[in-house]
């Protein structure tokens, strides 16, 4: 017989259900819950539920948002003739954070991975085509991630967006701000190498 | 009576099979070492850009590795790139081909069991795909031979019901039983496909001088094909469900052509 009240296991089991969450993390957290005050629960309570509710996937870029079209989207004073492709809904918002991004973004909702089974038909690819074949953008920037899944999900988009008139263009890469030299690895160096500029 | 613990740290030559994305920046990688067969570790903090050891931990890179013991995973410390493998990396069907090799390399080696032979095999395949032979028997040859490698070398020279040596004639491959049925015993496996004599020929070839293809220098198309997929599905019967990369692989091998 469990000496837990059925209340609190359950909430310890649909905490730890999270990512990073263990079951020790579960329960000091559930037990922090029901010392708080009732407000504080029913407010979290509120917000999951509204999370679930109230958000949903731009139709234009498939972003998350609360309204579709999106704030971007929607925004007439964002370049429409520029598109930037990343894999997750978190990489807009690093990019935003830089300000210096005018244009308009496409979500893809992941990268191209065949030995985990995801192929370009679980991605928002055919929608990223879609757009393109209206016409009105003149590049694509690709910010998939500079790793092996990021550049072959980047090297299959490249192919298929062979349209004339649309300039196709990748993140540049190299060596990040405050990194260290020595660290750095040969396929990072080189591209730093390949990619310098005269100052 | 000595009672020595294992060392809290220790060093070892991995090549990262595959891996995912676990909590805030760490990744949980699955890596195969010469010595001590598959294993999984986890690297922190490594999908940061800052990261000292992210660009040597990529998929399909060759690393020394310094990793502590920890209580549920081990966790990579240091990570040094041996080989990249870069040739291979900036092609698409390549890559796809990376990932076929490496998800054949998952599914048949066992976790902390040592096999060198498959790491070595594993290293020699993508040195190949980033070279100029021909992409197809390089993949051939490595299905072949890892299958050798893990117990499951068909038999291809005698009878596997009568044990009589193969001849040219209307033999059978089968991929449940595990090699050539002769003509006598083919109802052994009513399942089992037909195999011509050009392709039951090269099955050999690959089997016995993976080293030698090179020095084929014409092969039927056809028999590619016959043995592309006689090969697909003895592993995939082995495996005991279909590669995932397959779909991808066939996929970006259609659009080239």
């Amino acid at each position: 017989m469990s000496i837990t009240a059925k209340p609190i296991s359950r909430v310890v089991d649909e905490l730890s259900r999270l990512p990073g969450i263990g079951p020790k993390t579960a329960q000091r957290l559930t037990y922090f819950l029901l010392r708080s005050p009732s407000e504080q629960s029913e407010a979290l309570a509120e917000a999951i539920l509204e999370l679930k509710r109230n958000v949903v996937l731009c139709t234009e870029c498939f972003n998350i948002t609360d309204r579709s079209p999106c704030e971007v989207c929607s925004n007439p004073e964002r370049d429409a003739s520029r598109i930037c492709v990343v894999e997750e809904p978190l990489d807009v918002v690093a990019l935003e954070r830089t300000g210096q991004y005018k244009g308009m973004y496409h979500v893809l909702h992941g990268a191209i991975s065949p030995i985990e089974g995801i192929g370009p038909e679980e991605l928002k690819i055919r929608e990223l085509l879609y757009r393109v074949q209206q016409g009105e953008v003149e590049e694509i920037i690709l910010a998939t991630n500079p790793n092996l899944e990021g550049d072959a999900t980047a090297m299959y988009l490249t192919r298929l967006l062979q349209v004339p008139g649309l300039t196709v263009t990748r993140l540049a890469r190299g060596l990040p701000v405050g990194g260290d030299l020595e660290y750095a690895d040969e396929v990072t160096l080189s591209n730093a190498l390949a990619g310098r500029s005269q100052i | 009576m000595t009672n020595q613990a294992a060392p809290r740290v220790y060093r070892t030559e991995a090549l990262v099979l595959k891996g995912y994305d676990y909590g805030e920046a760490d990744r949980i990688l699955t890596l195969l070492t010469p010595h001590s067969g598959k294993m999984r570790a986890i690297a922190k903090g490594v999908r940061r850009t800052k990261s000292r050891m992210s660009g040597h931990l990529d998929l399909f890179t060759r690393s020394t590795l310094l990793i502590a013991r920890g209580r549920q995973l081990d966790i990579v410390t240091q990570a040094e790139t041996v080989e990249n493998f870069r040739p291979m990396r900036g092609d698409l069907v390549r890559v796809s081909s990376a990932h076929y090799v490496a998800e054949i390399l998952d599914e048949f080696s066992a976790e902390n069991l040592p096999n060198y032979p498959l790491y070595a095999l594993a290293i020699a395949t993508l040195r190949q795909l980033g070279g100029d032979g021909d992409l197809d028997l390089t993949l051939r040859s490595f299905e072949m031979q890892s299958l050798a490698h893990t117990g499951y070398r068909p038999q291809l020279h005698r009878c596997l019901q009568c044990g009589t040596e193969i001849v040219p004639g209307q033999n059978r491959f089968s991929p449940k039983l595990g090699g050539i049925l002769c003509p006598d015993c083919g109802m052994a496996d009513s399942a089992a496909p037909p195999i011509s004599v050009p392709a039951l020929k090269l099955l050999r070839h690959l089997q016995t001088n993976p080293d030698g293809l090179r020095s084929l220098t014409s092969i039927p198309v056809v028999a590619k094909q016959e043995v592309e997929q006689r090969l697909q599905e003895y592993v995939t019967h082995r495996m005991e469900g279909r590669l995932r990369s397959v779909r991808f692989l066939e996929q970006v091998r259609a659009d080239q052509s």
